[in-house]
């Protein structure tokens, strides 16, 4: 039998894995959720036919959305999460002692149910006492907040679907107004390579520049998302994502790590130029 | 009747399946010519863009599919008669006043009317005979008619031949149609309703009457609002006291020969949609737009209004499907939040005024785009809020009518500064639009107040239209 998944990375590109088996297939109010069982990826979870993750290389999109801010801003106890249903974002904030609470805001209550059941270790951490699951449209939870936070993540799905809300001024305006002076906003900001993709990134790029005084873009590189080539945006008030590095503090923690290390930190924000140009277009 | 029917639609259907070969207009043949209006539409829609022909009956006079799709919009809205119409329901208002009223008759209605039906005025000669609506001070919106004013306004003008009520206002204001109605049988007059905004009364529990249910003559019911047809496509209702031979005749004095069947076949299956799944379809919509009611009077400042407001009389019900937001405490004009809306946040609403905006709920819409809404409203107040002492609140302004409408638009004229004009007669129509509402109609008489409010209109960022001068430096009036 020759089973494969495919996802169309544009309309003239698809990415394919062969499948053992598939798993799971239904379709919650919000979306269509999948699992599938893969030789080389391990598990699979695709929303709406996009890989969210994959057991092989979760640890690397993980790692990038959550020890970078960790890293920068030492005084960080209270952390809202918007999306991130599968758990993986929650798993790495809680090897953190510091961490007091983390808000957990994932609209779809059929994404956490899923992974709890298909990826256990992705989602282990979900119980954890700090963790507080609200099952709510995230822009609506972060309305009613008020300087409440010291980091806020946006692990979203893409920019297109139920999301789309998380890329918008209104989100990026709330998402300010919910944390402290000295507060960090990381988002997944997609890929720069494929036009329909860069696009979207320009487009969120320039809201969160209009948003807050310090806006920077930083890379991974992430096998299964499109081109393989992976961004994320450090939004903040106060501390520079460079400058502001607590690398002797943060090695001191111990914290053993397959992707993330305090120099691929500070390597990430150093850009190609055909993105430093796309940048530029959108935060003149 | 069985309204799983959509004849036009099935009509297409077939006449597609026949692969006639087209001798006849439009000149695209099913987009063969016309490739890249294919491209952009898609082969389907073009390929139904076809003339009037046997086997899909003529709009101009309707004896088979046509006829048996007017017979299933008739049923769906308890009319004893329905009109395709594919001008704009501005057609369909036309057609109505066309039917009831001619040269020199008197017609009661409203000030704020939309423009379609002073043009109706100006077309047939008719003299308008304007009821002051009341005025919600606090929100600086027109209401209903009172009834007391609508049974003086009969009793002083005993010859009138209608009453003309908007079922309802833009802002979602009802008027007491049903003792409106009986007030104008009393006298022996029609009564019509303006229902462009009032699709989904025909199908919603907890909604206001509607015009046929109150036993109107004759409603124009925009289908392209809230009941998702095509824009442009519109339904001109009848009740039993009404010739339908008459006002076809009167369709037909203005309407294209060329019907669309895009339009016409929008208006079959939006029908069919509306009288199978309607119910439902408007509880949700009404559910939407209590909870983003909600939300938006959580933020603080704002005001989104609702039932609250029923009065019994100038509020006898309200249409709670509108999302208006009175925005004037927050220190910044209706218009102002609508542009602001657009050009920071890329959503954009009905209309802004002076004191208010409209977000417009439909059938389309979805509970993640509300969370846009409700928190661009929020950031907004964050980022702009101001004190709201330099605002001014909306006045209605009574106008003094000194020639027919008709009259005034044909007679000699010139054209003067608009700073120059008090005291002088306007024979052209000066409007914010949306929501497209007379500030002056021809015949009307200029005064200083209505110049400021043009002015203080013009620099909050409304759109003027009307007159002959695009600028709206310079205006036309009576010699």
């Amino acid at each position: 039998m020759d089973l494969w998944f495919s996802e169309f990375h544009t309309p003239d590109v698809k990415h394919s894995i062969r499948v053992n088996r598939h798993l799971y297939s239904e379709r919650s109010g919000y979306q269509q959720i999948d699992i599938f069982d893969t030789p080389e990826f391990g598990r699979v979870l695709a929303l709406d036919g996009n890989v969210m993750l994959t057991e092989r290389d979760e640890f690397i999109y993980d790692e990038m959305i959550t020890h970078v801010p960790m890293a920068v801003h030492p005084g960080i106890k209270d952390i809202l999460v918007i999306g991130a249903g599968d758990g993986g974002v929650v798993k790495e904030l809680t090897r953190y002692d510091r961490v007091k609470r983390i808000d957990l805001v994932e609209m779809d209550p059929q994404v956490i149910e899923v992974c709890r059941a298909f990826l256990p270790e992705n989602a282990s951490r979900l119980d954890d006492e700090r963790v507080h699951i609200s099952f709510e449209n995230g822009l609506r939870f972060i309305r009613r907040c008020h300087a409440d936070y010291d980091l806020v993540i946006v692990d979203s799905t893409d920019p297109f679907g139920p999301s789309e809300g998380l890329f918008t001024k209104e989100f990026y305006g709330s998402c300010f107004h919910a944390l402290r002076s000295d507060g960090i906003m990381v988002n997944q900001q997609g890929s720069p390579f494929y036009r329909h993709d860069a696009e979207a990134m320009k487009r969120s790029h320039k809201r969160i520049v209009e948003s807050f005084p310090i806006s920077r873009i930083y890379q991974a590189h992430i096998p299964t998302y499109a081109a393989g080539y992976w961004l994320f945006g450090f939004a903040s008030k106060k501390y520079h994502p460079i400058d502001d590095l607590g690398a002797k503090a943060w090695q001191k923690l111990g914290l053993k790590t397959r992707y993330y290390t305090t120099r691929l930190h500070v390597g990430s924000f150093y850009l190609p130029a055909f993105l430093e140009q796309m940048l530029r277009e959108v935060e003149d | 009747m069985d309204q799983n029917q959509a004849p036009i639609y099935e009509a297409l259907d077939r006449f597609r399946q026949m692969r006639v070969v087209p001798f006849d207009v439009p000149g695209h043949k099913h987009g063969r010519g016309n490739p890249e209006l294919t491209a952009f539409l898609g082969e389907q829609c073009v390929s139904v863009d076809v003339n009037s022909m046997k086997p899909l009956d003529n709009l101009c006079h309707p004896i088979s599919v046509i006829r048996h799709a007017e017979d299933l919009a008739a049923d769906a809205f308890g009319a004893a008669h329905a009109f395709l119409m594919v001008g704009g329901t501005t057609s369909s208002v036309q057609s109505m006043v066309l039917s009831a009223c001619k040269r020199g008759d008197e017609i009661i209605l409203p000030r704020n009317v939309h423009r379609s039906v002073i043009n109706a005025l100006v077309l047939c000669g008719a003299v308008p005979v304007y009821v002051n609506p009341e005025v919600d001070k606090r929100l600086g919106i027109s209401l209903g008619m009172e009834r007391e004013q609508v049974a003086k306004a009969i009793r002083e003008h005993p010859s009138a031949v209608a009453v003309l009520v908007n079922n309802p206002t833009y802002y979602g204001v009802c008027s007491d149609l049903q003792a409106i109605v009986q007030m104008a049988h009393d006298a022996g007059m029609l009564c019509l309703a303006d229902e462009a905004h009032g699709t989904h009364f025909y199908f919603g529990d907890d909604m206001p009457l509607s015009a046929m249910a109150a036993g109107a003559d004759m409603s124009a019911v925009s289908m392209h609002k809230s009941g998702g047809s095509l824009t442009q496509s519109s339904l001109l209702l009848t009740g039993p006291g009404v010739s339908p031979g008459h006002v076809r005749q009167i369709i037909n004095l203005t309407q294209t020969t060329s019907g669309s069947y895009l339009l016409m076949s929008s208006l079959d299956i939006s029908r069919r949609n509306l009288a199978l799944r309607g119910r439902k379809v408007f509880a949700h919509v009404l559910e939407m737009a209590e909870y983003a009611r909600d939300e938006v009077n959580a933020i603080g400042g704002y005001y989104a209004f609702g039932k609250e407001l029923i009065n019994g009389d100038s509020i006898y019900d309200f249409d709670a499907t509108k999302l208006s937001v009175h925005t004037r405490e927050i220190g910044l004009a209706g218009i102002e939040v609508y542009d602001i809306l657009r050009d920071d946040y890329d959503i954009q609403i009905e209309f802004g005024d002076i004191g208010n905006i409209l977000a417009y709920l439909s059938m389309g819409d979805r509970p993640q785009e509300l969370e846009r809404l409700v928190s661009a409203l929020a950031d907004i107040r964050r980022r702009y809020q101001r004190d709201p002492s330099g605002l001014l609140s909306q006045e209605y302004i009574d106008p003094e009518v000194v020639s027919s409408p008709q009259e005034a638009f044909y007679a000699d004229k010139q054209s003067i500064p608009l700073h120059d004009s008090v005291g002088h007669v306007c024979s052209e129509f000066v409007m914010c639009y949306p929501p497209g509402i007379p500030i002056l109609a021809p015949g009307e008489r200029i005064t200083a107040e209505i110049l400021d409010y043009i002015e203080y209109a013009r620099s909050k960022g409304c759109s003027l239209t009307g007159p002959e001068d695009p600028d709206i430096q310079r205006l036309n009036v009576l010699v």
